[in-house]
């Protein structure tokens, strides 16, 4: 780990339109490199250059875990505000962990409890909590385009931790680590991301992070579940996982999304978890160093069996420690940028 | 531009550190060398590898990064926006007497933000400094234990050292 993204070169912005390849073979340069975003809103438009530049800041992050005193100064008297419109533990925790751990103070805001139950709208809500003085903004809302809203309306920094099925920019960031740490190199390596498409903002994220960085990405699950716009999107698709399991380098299990589900996407439950279920059979007749992830919460037994979320391709815990360190490196960029910036 | 120091005075003001860090520590003390990104991560390696031949026995070194403990880290700063590294220290700093290596000892800002980094990794038992050149211009109570040179330079000039592990050559010029 210390050797590979030690070492992940610093590219230059290539021509437009073109994949660039992650090389993490090269020495690393000391050229400089300016981070500009005052938010974090999705993984579509960052460049190569700007996704190693956070998971280089993420690598010193890292070992924050494993210190006698988990926590740094940095970010001292600033205030962030977890403004969360949609249930989430593991998000929402990770974040304020990061925070923490970087001397912030911790807002925490939930709709059940707020004057957004009595009717007070989104920018209102936001500009009366910067009128606190806040510094950062993380935010998760169902409306995809809810965070780049914000990010228009408030001097604060925003960072977006999930908005509808657009994008969740942390979550691919974390993935796109944990496979650095696992595998080295994204070039080349062939992904399949299996479930619900249609309702993930993970997919997406992923998707975009994945392929910029080289990948060969695949959307895996029943027609059903695809988006309307699979065309369009820089990926592969199949509609059997049993096709794609031999081959591929990295399955991203999805969790089915009962609560976002309308109609019968699928006859039923058990046959859902026939096909696209990744089990302890079809691991065996995948690569024997394949990684096994998911964003979790796991529905176990219905895409997952409990042996393959526990078993030693899983790096699913391993995702949870790395969103720590993806997130502090966020916030950390994030406040960077906008010191350079006149309020 | 005027050449402070040249190779082989670099080289000879390292072996004389080592010399004078041996002699001043007590045997019976734990030893540990770490050194400050990016410049006296090297020289730290060097004093380290110099100490082991004089002590007979191996000297741990290790790297701290301590951009996040910078007094400055939420200033602006234009287009040198400091850059996140690891902190590479493979051993127990607690109890240990810590000889804390940079390049330049100036303003004191780096040594007081290392000092509070490695404060958060453990207890050492003392923590000394070692710097390969001292010039004037403290804005903080720190000065160095173990100097190589001292250099008078004009606050509007800047000292620049360059290493063979990351320049190509030893040198030490003043600009």
């Amino acid at each position: 780990m210390n050797r590979i993204l030690d070492t992940v070169e610093r590219h230059t912005p290539g021509k437009v339109g073109k994949r660039r390849g992650a090389s993490m073979a090269m020495v690393r340069k000391e050229e400089p490199f300016k981070w500009q975003r005052k938010h974090l809103l999705g993984l579509r438009d960052l460049t190569v250059e700007e996704i190693l530049h956070i998971m280089n800041t993420a690598k010193g992050f890292e070992q924050f875990s494993m210190r006698s005193i988990k926590k740094a100064p940095t970010l001292r008297g600033k205030v962030v505000v977890n403004l969360f419109f949609e249930d989430s533990t593991r998000t929402r925790n990770s974040f304020s962990l990061a925070a923490s751990r970087l001397s912030a103070d911790v807002v925490e805001f939930t709709q059940k409890t707020s004057s957004v139950s009595k009717g007070e709208t989104l920018l209102d809500t936001a500009r009366n909590l910067e009128a606190m003085g806040i510094d950062i903004v993380v935010i998760r809302h169902n409306a995809a385009g809810a965070p780049k809203l914000l990010s228009k309306n408030i001097n604060a920094c925003v960072v977006n931790a999930g908005d509808g099925y657009c994008e969740h920019p942390t979550q691919g960031l974390l993935d796109v680590y944990t496979i650095l740490q696992a595998k080295g190199t994204l070039e080349g390596l062939k992904i399949a991301i299996v479930g619900d498409i249609a309702h993930s903002r993970v997919a997406r994220s992923d998707m975009w992070a994945m392929t910029k960085l080289g990948a060969e990405v695949t959307f895996v699950g029943p027609p059903t579940l695809m988006p309307s716009e699979v065309g369009r999107l820089p990926v592969k698709v199949s509609y059997s996982l049993d096709k794609v399991i031999e081959e591929v380098d990295v399955v991203n299990m999805l969790r089915i999304q009962f609560e976002r589900l309308g109609g019968n996407p699928f006859p039923s439950i058990r046959e859902y978890s026939h096909y696209f279920g990744l089990t302890v059979e079809r691991v065996k007749r995948a690569k024997p160093d394949i990684l096994v992830m998911h964003p979790g919460p796991i529905n176990r037994g219905l895409e997952m069996e409990s042996e393959v979320a526990d078993g030693r391709n899983s790096v699913i815990l391993q995702q949870v420690t790395n969103g720590l360190a993806v997130r502090m490196a966020a916030l950390f960029l994030v406040t960077q940028a906008a010191a350079e910036i006149p309020a | 531009m005027e050449v402070l120091l040249d190779a082989e005075q670099v080289d000879r003001i390292l072996h004389d550190l080592a010399g004078e860090i041996a002699a001043k520590t007590p045997p019976e003390n734990g030893l540990a060398i770490i050194g400050i990104r990016s410049r006296g991560e090297i020289i730290a390696q060097r004093l380290a590898n110099y100490l082991s031949q004089d002590l007979g026995r191996s000297v741990p070194c290790g790297t701290l990064d301590i951009t996040l403990y910078r007094d400055d880290i939420n200033a602006p700063h234009g287009n040198g926006q400091p850059q996140v590294r690891t902190t590479e220290i493979g051993f127990d700093i607690d109890d240990k007497t810590i000889i804390l290596v940079d390049d330049v000892l100036y303003t004191g800002r780096s040594a007081r933000a290392a000092m509070d980094a490695l404060i958060d990794l453990g207890r050492p038992k003392a923590i000394r400094l070692a710097v390969l050149v001292e010039r004037a211009g403290r804005e903080l109570p720190i000065q160095a234990d173990y100097a190589g040179c001292a250099a008078d330079v004009e606050p509007q000039r800047s000292v620049q050292v360059s290493l063979v592990e990351s320049d190509g050559k030893d040198e030490v010029i003043v600009e």
